[in-house]
């Protein structure tokens, strides 16, 4: 590892205190992170631990309501991402931003046209980049004809391209397999050794201690600590993330009936190539179950919760509710049969944003009561059931009549919640129920899904967040890959057994998947 | 300012900045040719003659038809440039039904008007199957199509029409079937179609389909968010296909006022043209039944008023056309800007209104 530690350097980047608020969600507080140039500094932490909106601050996309940003020791404040450019920030995202018809070239050059113009100047600076760093891409190759790996290249090549120094990673391993990990890794020392500086997001703790010169662990919000990779293991990094204390889930008795609500057998789905995204999962769960499934994302939770949900076709296999075949059947059908839906993604699959809340009461529920009658809708019924959900479930909001959009985070969440409660569904499909929801909304959502489960709902929970799996779950299954590969008791597992598993190093859990009664 | 007035205000700031805009544009291009605007609002805002009020009602009615049929595949964020085509099919099987009289009288005429529905949603249909079956898109097959059933509908005529003077017609409807025409005014020569209040009648059940019904909201939510109407369980291949039908049916009424109240026959010489301006007067309406009467309307206006421009002023009555141009992309610009600063003022006002509540328990932490 190499390590300058001259202790009068200047900082790279130092960040005093930095606060954000959102209205109701989870942002950052006393924020201090120290990062030393010509290092790789990781920046690690949960789901919803703000390291995203940290970095927003620093990329100059959000402003902080309170502290100081100084860059190479000069106190700097950014109104937008131009700001941060012009003082050598560059951020590369987790989700790429490139026009898949343009070339590499054209690519970069694209709004960065006053540096080089859109010439042969910028193809020859384009190559020296490329030759410099061993991106090895061709200039006039087309997007839409790079792997994923070349394209995050293109990515890096793009914030160099506009002379940063300093350059944010926003999990930029989520994406890449094994070997493509490597090869970023590569580029990322090379750059380094030439000079720049570099923040790496992640959750993934092998490759943070691969990589890092330091690691800082962002907890609910704020920096709890920075540690020097060599210092630490796994084990005392997962404990930084997640905390100390682990929620009491030993004080609940088991609700668990022998009622089968939701039985999956062999189930595989594949994806529009054709490759398996899900390969032969079989679970069961049973009247007041919850099965939590851990693991890293994009792994087959959300192709298994869109199965189970009915958006996405079965290749093989069956899934049946309450001894129902309902395999063939469409989302529509087995949501009126009872099966409640909490999406990942709440923007895009659990709200009509423009539309008013109590117009949001009827999505889902566009064929049972009190939201329509018949052919009509019910708009006397979806009021006054939205009121009943907006009393119940605290969701804050001046009324009904509000947009949906309008609601912070944590309140649209809880609406979400509420109305995927209502009307008594049988089984309750959540991914992710808590995500970047604050902490008493996040508290709130938990006491729903145990009181449901005490009345006899069966529930699917998908979360990133061991704390929640562990906290809510009656038993635990693992997926890796497709497959569901390991099987926890959530009384006894450990947030390390629980990670092993996740990323294959173990493969198996305390018991193997193949032992379970069929 | 009461929120209630606030909300009035900026609903109308919208077209009230549109129209400004428009008429700055119109008269900087009057200015460019050389020609007077003085004269050219003169014209435009003089108050019509009574004759010429029932040919803009005549004319918005069909229009409203139009805008209609356009604005159901909107609001799912479907594009159908084909109601041009669909109505043209639709008029012309009407027609030639409707001279057959296989019906007595006003049965003749309400069979007909089906056969335009069904056949208006046939046409349109072909697009939305091709969309559901093999993901073509539906704004390329409905432009294809429009050029197929001018081709079509002309190629059927030579068959079964006569020639009379220059052009080519159908038999004309019998006298029986025909739908009398309403006289506003006892000046005017000028009569309002009978079947022009199968706009209003259009615009009711639109009205009551999109926001009472079960199907209204699908459509709603596929247009909002279609991850979230499917996520909801809303079938979006059906919702498609049921939408493309819906709005050819409309489309296919686009034609029947003229036909039963004045032309009482198809000819070649039918006006051509309404669907595409249907789709200007949908997005001037921004797909809202009371939106769309409104654009109707004034279109119409500007068209009947843009007549006598010629005569009166010396000006070509085409430029009013750029008048209603700059109009809709005006309007779709200005409501755009509303939109954004609703949004932010509704953001502030659920902030406001939580303010309070929220501080201790944040402070707390």
């Amino acid at each position: 590892m190499s390590k300058t530690s001259t202790v009068s350097e200047t900082l790279a980047v130092s960040l005093e205190g930095i606060g954000k608020r959102f209205p109701g969600v989870v942002a950052n507080h006393d924020v201090s992170i120290k990062v030393r140039p010509r290092t790789v500094h990781a920046l690690v932490g949960e789901n919803g631990a703000g390291k995203s909106t940290l970095m927003k601050i620093l990329y100059g996309v959000q402003k902080p309501d309170v502290g100081t940003i100084a860059i190479s020791g000069q106190e700097v404040s950014f109104a937008s991402p131009a700001d941060a450019i012009r003082h050598e920030i560059g951020m590369v995202f987790q989700h790429f931003q490139l026009a898949d018809n343009l070339t590499v070239t054209e690519n970069v050059v694209l709004g960065a046209e006053s540096r080089h113009g859109i010439g042969a100047d910028a193809r020859r600076e384009i190559e020296g980049i490329s030759e410099t760093y061993g991106f090895g891409l061709d200039p006039d190759e087309l997007v839409e004809n790079l792997g994923v790996g070349q394209r995050q290249r293109v990515e890096i090549l793009k914030v160099l391209y506009r002379g940063a120094k300093i350059i944010i990673l926003d999990e930029p391993t989520a994406v890449l397999v094994p070997q493509e990990v490597e090869a970023l890794f590569r580029n990322l020392r090379e750059l380094r050794d030439e000079g720049h500086t570099l923040i790496f997001i992640s959750h993934k703790l092998d490759e943070v201690l691969a990589i890092a010169d330091d690691i800082t662990v962002l907890r609910r919000g704020t920096t709890v600590a920075t540690v020097d990779p060599g210092d630490v293991t796994p084990r005392d990094l997962a404990e930084l993330m997640v905390g100390a204390e682990l929620p009491s889930a030993s004080t609940e008795e088991s609700t668990v009936t022998e009622t089968e609500v939701l039985e999956v057998k062999n189930l595989t789905v594949l994806d529009p190539t054709g490759r398996a995204v899900l390969s032969d999962i079989n679970l069961r769960i049973r009247a007041g179950e919850v099965l939590g499934i851990a693991g890293v994302e994009g792994n087959g939770q959300t192709e298994l919760v869109e199965a189970v949900v009915g958006m996405r076709k079965a290749a093989n296999g069956t899934v049946e509710l309450g001894n129902v075949d309902v395999t063939r059947q469409g989302a529509g059908e087995r949501r009126t049969s009872g099966v409640g839906y909490i999406p990942e993604d709440r923007h895009r699959h659990g709200l009509l944003l423009d539309s008013p809340l109590w117009e949001n009461r009827i999505l889902g529920h566009q064929n049972r009561p009190p939201s329509v009658k018949g052919f009509w809708l019910n708009r006397e019924g979806a009021r006054e059931d939205s009121t009943r959900i907006v009393e119940q479930y605290d969701v804050r909001t001046p009324g009904i009549d509000t947009g949906a959009r309008a609601l912070s985070g944590g309140n649209q969440q809880k609406f979400i919640v509420g109305r995927e409660m209502s009307g008594d569904p049988v089984l309750l499909v959540a991914a992710h129920p808590t995500r970047g929801v604050d902490v008493g909304a996040q508290a709130a959502i938990w006491g729903h899904i145990r009181e449901a489960r005490r009345k006899g709902l069966a529930v699917l929970l998908i979360s990133a967040d061991l704390d929640e799996l562990i906290g809510l779950s009656d038993s635990l299954r693992v997926i890796l890959r497709g497959k569901l590969v390991g099987d926890f008791d959530p009384q006894t597992v450990t947030p390390q057994q629980l990670g092993a598993a996740m990323t294959g190093v173990t493969g198996g859990g305390l018991r193997s998947s193949g032992e379970e009664k069929s | 300012m009461t929120p209630w007035m606030s909300k009035i205000a900026l609903s109308l700031a919208a077209p009230l900045l549109a129209f400004v805009a428009a008429g700055l544009a119109t008269t900087l291009v009057l200015l460019g040719a050389g020609d007077n605007p003085a004269d050219f609002w003169r014209t435009i805002l003089s108050w019509p003659e009574n004759r010429n009020l029932v040919n803009i009602l005549n004319y918005s009615a069909i229009l409203y038809l139009s805008g209609l049929a356009a604005a159901i595949g909107f609001r799912m964020n479907l594009f159908n440039i084909g109601v041009e085509g669909q109505y043209r099919v639709a008029t012309f099987a009407a027609a030639v039904f409707a001279s057959q009289a296989l019906l007595p009288g006003a049965l003749n005429t309400l069979a007909a008007v089906v056969v335009a529905m069904a056949t208006g949603a046939l046409w349109a249909g072909i697009a939305g199957l091709l969309r559901v079956t093999r993901g073509v898109s539906e704004v390329i097959s409905t432009i294809m199509l429009n050029a197929i059933a001018v081709a079509l509908v002309a190629y059927l005529l030579r068959k079964v029409g006569s020639r009379e003077g220059q052009a080519i017609v159908t038999d004309p409807i019998p006298e029986s079937s025909w739908v009398p025409n309403i006289p506003l005014f006892s000046d005017s020569v000028t009569t309002f179609f009978g079947l022009g209040l199968l706009a209003v009648v259009a615009g009711v059940a639109f009205s009551v389909v999109l926001n009472r019904t079960r199907f209204g909201f699908n459509l709603r939510a596929t247009g909002q968010a279609e991850a979230a109407a499917v996520a909801s369980g809303v079938d979006v291949k059906k919702m498609v296909l049921y939408s493309m039908l819906l709005s050819g049916a409309v489309a296919g009424l686009i034609g029947m006022p003229q036909l039963f109240g004045a032309s009482h026959q198809y000819g070649s010489t039918i006006q051509t043209g309404i669907g595409f301006t249907g789709i200007a007067v949908a997005l001037l309406g921004r797909n809202n039944p009371w939106g769309i009467a409104a654009g109707a309307l004034i279109f119409a206006y500007l068209t009947e008023q843009a007549n006598p421009l010629g005569i009166l002023a010396g000006i070509s009555p085409d430029i009013i056309a750029v008048t209603q141009g700059v109009v809709v992309l005006s309007v779709v610009i200005a409501y755009e800007v509303v939109r954004r600063y609703r949004v932010k003022l509704e953001q502030q006002e659920v902030a406001q209104a939580l303010f309070g509540e929220r501080e201790p328990q944040e402070a707390s932490r």
